[in-house]
């Protein structure tokens, strides 16, 4: 088959029509990716393009930084700095509870219907998101819920007398964590499988001890993919607001319950602040995604 | 290595009760509307809500109407590319990456200034194009993961091979791609849909912002005001979930072997 088609080829290569021809087909070769190339420009690009420039005009129109500048006002500040947070917290959390769990499942020696039954259902947790999830964790560690009342009753431990909420920094946290550890396990067992048993065979050859194998093949290995998904699970936070808007309402102040209030009301009584609040969110999101695809081209280059 | 499973076992039960106990919570919860003895009362207050029963039926047509447009503009331009225009690939990998970069409620936000009623395009102007524009907003967030999903089923089949004997028997392009490139790859096609099915029909922001009567704000709105049946509707909202995943886990298991190594 293989041979066939690269005769084809080549036989295709010495018959090619002479370039008047070529560019008379022009048109059509570029026919079949227009629809593709329409929609994502009046869809995703556009729209995204507007409000950046949006977010460097005024009401009027002219070019300015004031927007900008205004992002740095204290309440601002503030949302953006409480997500920063609770998205690197949960994405780190997320991140290395993950890799101890993958890492359980591929190489602890562990039956391997777990090994399915756990991608399968991280498939589905790392899907499960939004008011169904906030839900779920009102019911477990809400004021009534099930944890809450279990821990008060069974051991007089009462979590809300020391000071915890489930509508603040570590409630969010611990609920973001539910979509963040599945999405590090669906990542990462890949990747883990990447890890060639020879590997392990030439370092014991070599009279490597299993603790240098891991400090000198395994980690050098599994930093990029393990760096890169922690980026991507950053991402996955920051833009989330579903989960934390049936969870808070709007009692925690974080950047995309802030945009969805702007764009509800114009709650900052300015349009244009409104486009660049939009525009930091890209730029955060953005700067972690440039990074993310940057490690992942260097770890799959081991992983081939 | 016994020591090296304890620890297997104690991390993997660990995990194990991090994800089951608010499960066990919120099934707990929704069996408890009646005092005193556990029912299914929430569930049946749920299902024979008629609201209930109109923005799921909603979301459920708006999430089918979006797996057509994601395949209708992903599988031709993905078999285009592997067929004739190879050297665009990256561009058009970035494109689909797009949506993992930018938020939903930023290409939301975009559409409503873009597209209100005063504008030249103006979808927000009346109700079918507001459902029209709901439709594309979801086939954009979904773009990342059909387009994987498609390009991955085209990568195990001989494209070149294929289109060309088609030729050859006399078919035109509408036919290679309906009759020869689809059938194909629609393992692949249908784990993309399915995928699609789990994000788009409990969605939020996209429906909320843009008013639209969604399974989505209807759970949110749900949850503000009552107690026992967002319990029930989160139990629900979860074996969907989980159904997809499973359809989507069985379906592979039909996908043809590649001598290519998948990645």
């Amino acid at each position: 088959m293989t041979d066939l088609s690269l005769s084809n080829k080549a036989i295709a290569g010495k018959t090619a029509p002479p370039a008047e021809a070529r560019s008379l087909r022009l048109p059509t070769q570029w026919l079949g990716v227009t629809p593709f190339f329409v929609f994502a420009v009046m869809f995703l690009i556009l729209p995204t393009l507007y409000l950046m420039l949006g977010a460097f005009q005024n009401e009027a129109g002219e070019f300015t930084f004031a927007n900008i500048v205004a992002l740095f006002s204290a309440n601002i500040v503030a949302a953006y700095w409480i997500s920063i947070k609770v998205s690197l917290a949960s994405s780190l959390i997320g991140a290395f509870a993950g890799l101890a769990i993958a890492i359980a499942i591929v190489r602890g020696g562990l039956p391997n219907w777990i090994r399915s039954a756990t991608l399968t259902f991280s498939g589905v947790a790392s899907n499960f998101a939004g008011v169904p999830l906030a839900f779920a964790f009102i019911a477990t560690l809400g004021r009534l819920g099930l944890v809450t009342v279990l821990l008060n009753t069974l051991i007089g431990l009462n979590l809300y007398a020391h000071g915890f909420n489930l509508l603040s920094f570590w409630g969010l946290t611990i609920t973001y964590v539910y979509f963040q550890i599945p999405l590090m396990v669906v990542i990462i067992v890949p990747a883990i499988d990447g890890l060639k048993r020879e590997w392990a065979e030439a370092a014991a050859t070599l009279g490597a001890t299993q603790a240098q194998y891991w400090r000198m093949v395994v980690i050098p290995v599994l930093w990029p993919s393990f760096l890169g998904t922690v980026i991507l699970l950053f991402a996955n936070a920051f833009g989330a607001i579903a989960t934390a808007y049936a969870l808070t309402g709007s009692s925690l102040n974080i950047v995309p319950i802030l945009l969805y209030a702007q764009i509800r009301g114009d709650v900052l009584h300015n349009a244009h602040l409104g486009y660049a609040i939009a525009f930091g969110m890209i730029f955060i999101t953005g700067l972690a995604n440039i990074f993310y695809i940057w490690f992942r081209t260097r770890s799959e280059r081991w992983l081939k | 290595m016994k020591s090296g499973r304890f620890w297997a076992w104690f991390v993997f039960l660990l995990g194990a009760a991090y994800f089951f106990i608010p499960l066990i919570a919120t099934i707990e919860f929704s069996l408890r509307m009646r005092r005193g003895v556990y029912s299914f009362d929430a569930y049946k207050v749920v299902l024979g809500d008629s609201q209930f029963q109109a923005t799921f039926m909603f979301s459920v047509i708006v999430a089918v109407f979006t797996i057509l447009l994601g395949v209708l503009i992903v599988v031709p331009t993905a078999y285009w590319i592997r067929l004739r225009l190879p050297q665009i690939r990256p561009i058009v990998e970035f494109i689909t990456l797009l949506p993992l970069v930018i938020p939903a409620i930023v290409i939301v936000f975009g559409y409503i200034r873009m597209y209100g009623s005063n504008s030249p395009l103006p979808f927000l102007g009346s109700n079918l194009g507001a459902n029209a524009l709901l439709v594309i907003g979801y086939a954009a967030l979904a773009l990342p993961y059909m387009y994987r999903a498609v390009d991955t089923g085209l990568r195990t089949i001989d494209v070149r091979t294929l289109t060309e004997a088609a030729q050859i028997l006399g078919a035109g392009w509408g036919t290679i791609i309906t009759r020869v490139i689809l059938p194909n790859v629609l393992i692949a096609v249908l784990s993309g849909a399915f995928l699609t099915f789990a994000i788009v029909i409990g969605e939020f922001t996209m429906a909320s912002l843009l008013n639209r009567p969604a399974f989505g704000p209807y759970l949110q709105n749900l949850v503000a005001n009552r107690a026992y049946e967002p319990a029930a509707l989160s139990i629900i909202a979860f074996i969907i979930t989980w159904g997809c995943m499973s359809l989507i886990q069985i379906l592979s298991r039909f996908a043809p072997k590649s001598a290519n190594r998948p990645n």
